[in-house]
């Protein structure tokens, strides 16, 4: 029994224990000597309990409360230091948290779909490019041949003109085959998801909820109302909840999409993506061995068109580029330099505080304090700091997600606004208490190897050659993580310099775009079309101030699809490859001089170029390039949409691809040469406006010119080319200007590191210092010794991070648009700016140094 | 002595555990058990301290200088050999007056109202 509660006893703290032991003991022992039997000693066993927990909790409280009282006022002591460790723990946390949360949201939150990991996409792959859509012949046999997956639904993006509510407005789509919503997994909100009855009789259309709430007030009655799509009646069937996006954010409804006989007869009309979902317990690599075996099959039935046709299989979430990847990446790895920086920087302090505290470490020890109790002190003031710190950075997290939402990718089925995750708050408050208690324990565990005595004697230099080596390595390590993050950012910087000094091959100031998508039900005919546009192109053109306005398919850098296979007389394109893959885009004339892009040979395309006229093309000089190197192309032909015709004109290349990538060789074809209801995609409807003036201002007069032309007519997507430019490193800027104020950070903190660290050691050496100076050393020898110190630390940190740096420079080599890892302007650059921060550093101490006093130095021994 | 009047103002009122103590050890020098049993006597069994709860008082009230350890044991049985003897120092003795006061003070003020303490 007794032994029983002596075990209980263990839950006081060990000092109380210490004094009061033997008295409990003996009180409990008196107590029990009146009773025998078992059942009183249950009885016995549990009072005991219950006057020990309590109690033992109330006596740890007690101590708490007095460590806390005396931190508060050590605190009080030496507020800098306290201010100082509070913003380390804040940065190293909120850097973290703000950085983690942003990649768990982009790589490892579910997507909004139960079971979303049994949800892959598949692409066809051939040879010369990544992925491409299906043709809805290789759909259907894909479909009927797949055993890995449970079911199988095909979507095509497709904007749609919403007429009959307030404005006309220009909507997002998707047309899916009727089993795809379903397969999803997200029911409703009110109504219905489509049901294969769908694809046949009524037309019908789900509202997404953002499109319910702004255009139709949310109003319950719109479900089975009446809208109309691009001019056709569509019966709303159903709402989705708010969280449900697909296939991605933009997109705000849904149609079933019908595919008739004609549909698969070509079968290279590849504008299908496919969606599976996953057998139960079936894997990726089951899925990828099923669909090559079915492609192999179909390559040796349809040699021709599946020539080399191979099926990729992704996981829904694993679609986002390398480039989106790394951006976000990179940006965890900056986070986690600041977190070592901080780390380093509080351990050194904490250090340095510990020795100057020995003193009244030791004549508390020397006056009975236990080293439990110096422990337990030192964890509470350390924790508490930690604690405020941790508390100061998720606010700086809280405020700093949102500020990160350009660095998602827009082709996440999620919301655009990254959430702080509960996750990663909980991994920070782990954080916090591990550096509270690392760095606050470690110091008084040290104490107790302090001989008392030692410490006591007036003028004693603690802290011996370990501590000092200790320390200067935490120099070495701070220099080097700020030398990783500047030579990282450096190069990230001189990617965006040599991406934003890249020619677009137009020129887009001035030039104003806006988009009508002329819906295909209203304006199949090739003539009604071309009356729209020269409609609004003439009286575009008369406004004041308008140098050049035109039509075409899609803006370069914002479409980058519509790539068509090319052949020349005799050849037979079926295939697109990379050897004769165009990018293919219909114009009305004018639009070179518009965007800008120079005329080299021959002709714009102009308004006698009409379906009866012999039918030309446009082409750019890398095109030339390609198939007649050195020659003039003027007069040649090639077949290119179903026919052959004749080169008119050559213009120069425009990076239609985007900055970064390279751009197939680009085909311009007339508006008016396209046969009616044909290549329902390609008909113009972005309209391109050059202005002398600020472009914008032309908008209104703009808007009332297509409202006259066709009242029924949206207008979206409004952006200046500058705009659309901007777009291209928008993300890449948004990730520097993190990293840049990362980098200082980390230059400051590294800084600070080495003033902190010097300046203990002259004042450690003040004695040594006052010798040699009283020996007859000048004061810039002293100077010179301190600044030594100083930069050899500084160099070794150098040197680990240059190489430290060179090797994250490869992992992230795709995003550094060719510049090369080691490139030295950027290390040399960040070098300096290291070395003259760690001088900086080194001055106070080393004019400190210069200014012991002989006399006082050694009066002190 | 203003000082001490202070300090004596900070500890009220004192909680009904450490007044026990207090008046425990105002006749004689006791270890804990003892305390344990005089505070029953004297309540008539009402109150039984805890030895947690009594431990505990003690530390807090060696601490605040109320009550002391006795260096010099008395001359005692020697199974009490071991124990632990404190005594009320005379600040401990000015808080309890201090206590005291302050509930007769409150006795007064009910019998001026004509609210009189029921007989314990």
């Amino acid at each position: 029994m007794i032994g029983f509660y002596r075990a209980l006893l263990r839950l006081y703290p060990s000092g109380f224990r210490a004094e009061y032991h033997e008295e409990l003991c003996a009180v409990f022992a008196e107590r029990i000597s009146g009773y025998s039997g078992p059942l009183p000693r249950v009885a016995l066993g549990i009072v005991a309990l219950a006057d020990v927990v309590p109690n033992a909790v109330a006596a740890h409280w007690d101590i708490v409360r007095q460590d806390l009282r005396y931190a508060v006022r050590a605190v009080g002591r030496t507020p800098g230091f306290a201010l100082t460790v509070v913003l380390l723990v804040a940065l190293g946390v909120g850097a973290n948290t703000a950085a983690f949360s942003l990649a768990d949201f982009v790589f490892l939150r579910p997507l909004p779909y139960p079971e979303a990991n049994r949800l892959v996409k598949l692409w066809q792959s051939s040879a010369g490019f990544g992925r491409i859509e299906l043709s809805p012949a290789n759909y259907r046999d894909w479909k009927a041949r797949a055993r890995s997956v449970e079911s199988m639904g095909a979507y095509t993006r497709r904007a749609m003109n919403l007429v009959g509510t307030a404005e006309p407005r220009r909507l997002e789509t998707a047309a899916m085959t009727p089993e795809l919503l379903g397969m999803l997994g997200v029911p409703a909100l009110a109504g219905r998801v489509f049901s294969p009855a769908d694809s046949t009789g009524e037309r019908v259309v789900v509202l997404s909820h953002a499109l319910w709430q702004t255009q139709f007030g949310g109003d319950p009655g719109t479900l089975n109302a009446v809208v109309r799509l691009d001019g056709a009646p569509f019966i709303v069937i159903g709402v989705m909840p708010p969280t449900f996006h697909f296939p991605d954010r933009e997109a705000e409804a849904w149609t079933p999409l019908f595919l008739r006989e004609a549909d698969f007869l070509d079968r290279n009309d590849n504008y299908l993506e496919v969606i599976a979902r996953l057998r139960d317990g079936g894997s990726l690599e089951e899925a990828q061995a099923d669909f090559a075996g079915i492609t192999a099959v179909l390559e040796q039935e349809f040699p021709k068109e599946n020539k080399e046709t191979r099926a990729l299989v992704l996981g829904l979430r694993d679609e986002l580029s390398t480039r989106a990847r790394l951006l976000v990446f990179a940006l965890c790895g900056g986070a986690l330099c600041i977190l070592l920086l901080a780390c380093a920087n509080l351990a050194s302090l904490f250090l340095a505080r510990a020795m100057h505290r020995a003193r009244e470490l030791a004549v508390r020890a020397a006056l009975g304090a236990g080293r439990e109790r110096l422990v337990r002190q030192l964890a509470t003031e350390s924790l508490g700091l930690a604690v405020m710190g941790g508390i100061v950075g998720v606010a700086v997290a809280l405020a700093g997600v949102p500020l990160l939402a350009r660095l998602v990718p827009a082709t996440l089925p999620t919301a655009a606004e990254p959430t702080v995750d509960l996750r990663v708050l909980i991994a920070a408050v782990v954080l916090v208490v591990l550096t509270g208690l690392g760095f606050g324990v470690g110091p008084a565990v040290g104490a107790r190897r302090i001989s008392s005595f030692d410490a006591l004697r007036e003028g004693a230099r603690t802290g011996g050659a370990r501590t000092q080596r200790l320390r200067a390595s935490l120099v070495v390590i701070e220099v080097a993580a700020s030398v990783v993050l500047l030579i990282s950012s450096g190069l990230l910087l001189r990617a965006v310099m040599r991406i934003q000094s890249t020619e677009p091959g137009f020129r887009p100031e001035g030039v104003l775009t806006l988009r009508t998508t002329l819906p295909a039900s209203k304006y199949a005919i090739t003539a009604r079309r071309d009356r729209f546009y020269d409609r609004v192109l003439e009286e575009v053109r008369a406004l004041p101030g308008v140098a050049g306005a035109a039509y075409t398919t899609g803006l370069p850098m914002s479409m980058r699809g519509g790539i068509w296979p090319v052949a020349l007389p005799g050849e037979e394109a079926i295939v697109t490859n990379a050897a004769n893959s165009s990018s293919v885009r219909f114009v009305t004339p004018q639009l070179f001089e518009t965007l800008g892009i120079p005329l080299r040979d021959g002709r714009d395309v102009a308004k006698s170029d009409t379906r009866d006229a012999p039918w030309v093309v446009v082409v750019s000089e890398s095109f030339v390039q390609r198939y007649w190197p050195g020659e003039r192309a003027i007069g040649r032909r090639f077949s290119v949409g179903f026919g052959e015709r004749t080169i008119v004109g050559v213009v120069g290349d425009v990076r239609v691809r985007g900055l970064e990538q390279p751009s197939e060789p680009q085909v311009y074809l007339p508006a008016s040469q396209m046969a009616d209801s044909s290549f329902i995609n390609y008909p113009p409807k972005e309209l391109v406006v050059r202005s002398a003036s600020d472009p914008s201002t032309l908008l209104p007069a703009i808007r009332r010119i297509v409202r006259v032309a066709d009242p029924e007519q949206p207008i979206s997507n409004v952006r200046t080319m500058s705009e659309v430019l901007d777009d291209e490193t928008v993300s890449r800027v948004t990730q520097l200007r993190v990293l840049g104020v990362l980098c200082a950070i980390a230059l400051l903190i590294a800084g600070v590191g080495i003033h902190g660290l010097l300046t203990f050691t002259v004042a450690q050496r003040a004695q040594e210092i006052g010798i040699r100076r009283a020996l007859g050393e000048q004061a810039g020898s002293v100077v010179r010794r301190v600044l030594r110190e100083g930069f050899v630390l500084a160099l070794a940190g150098v040197g680990v991070g240059v190489w430290l740096a060179y090797l994250s420079a490869e992992a992230m080599a795709a995003l550094l648009a060719g510049i090369r890892p080691a490139d030295p302007a950027t290390i040399a650059s960040a070098a300096v700016l290291c070395l003259a921060t760690a001088a900086v550093g080194c001055l106070r101490p080393a004019i400190h140094a210069a200014r012991v006093d002989p006399m006082t130095a050694l009066r002190r021994e | 002595m203003a000082q001490d009047r202070d300090r004596i103002e900070q500890l009220l009122p004192l909680p009904s555990a450490t007044l026990h103590i207090l008046l425990a050890l105002v006749d004689q020098e006791r270890h804990g058990y003892a305390i344990i049993q005089d505070v029953e006597a004297r309540t008539d069994g009402e109150l039984r301290l805890s030895a947690g709860t009594l431990y505990r008082s003690i530390a807090r009230m060696v601490e605040q200088g109320v009550i002391a350890e006795v260096v010099r044991r008395p001359a005692a049985r020697d199974d009490h050999e071991r124990r632990r003897y404190y005594r009320i120092t005379p600040f401990g003795t000015a808080v309890a007056r201090a206590e005291l006061g302050r509930l007769a003070q409150f006795v007064r003020l009910g019998l001026a109202r004509g609210i009189a303490p029921e007989p314990a």
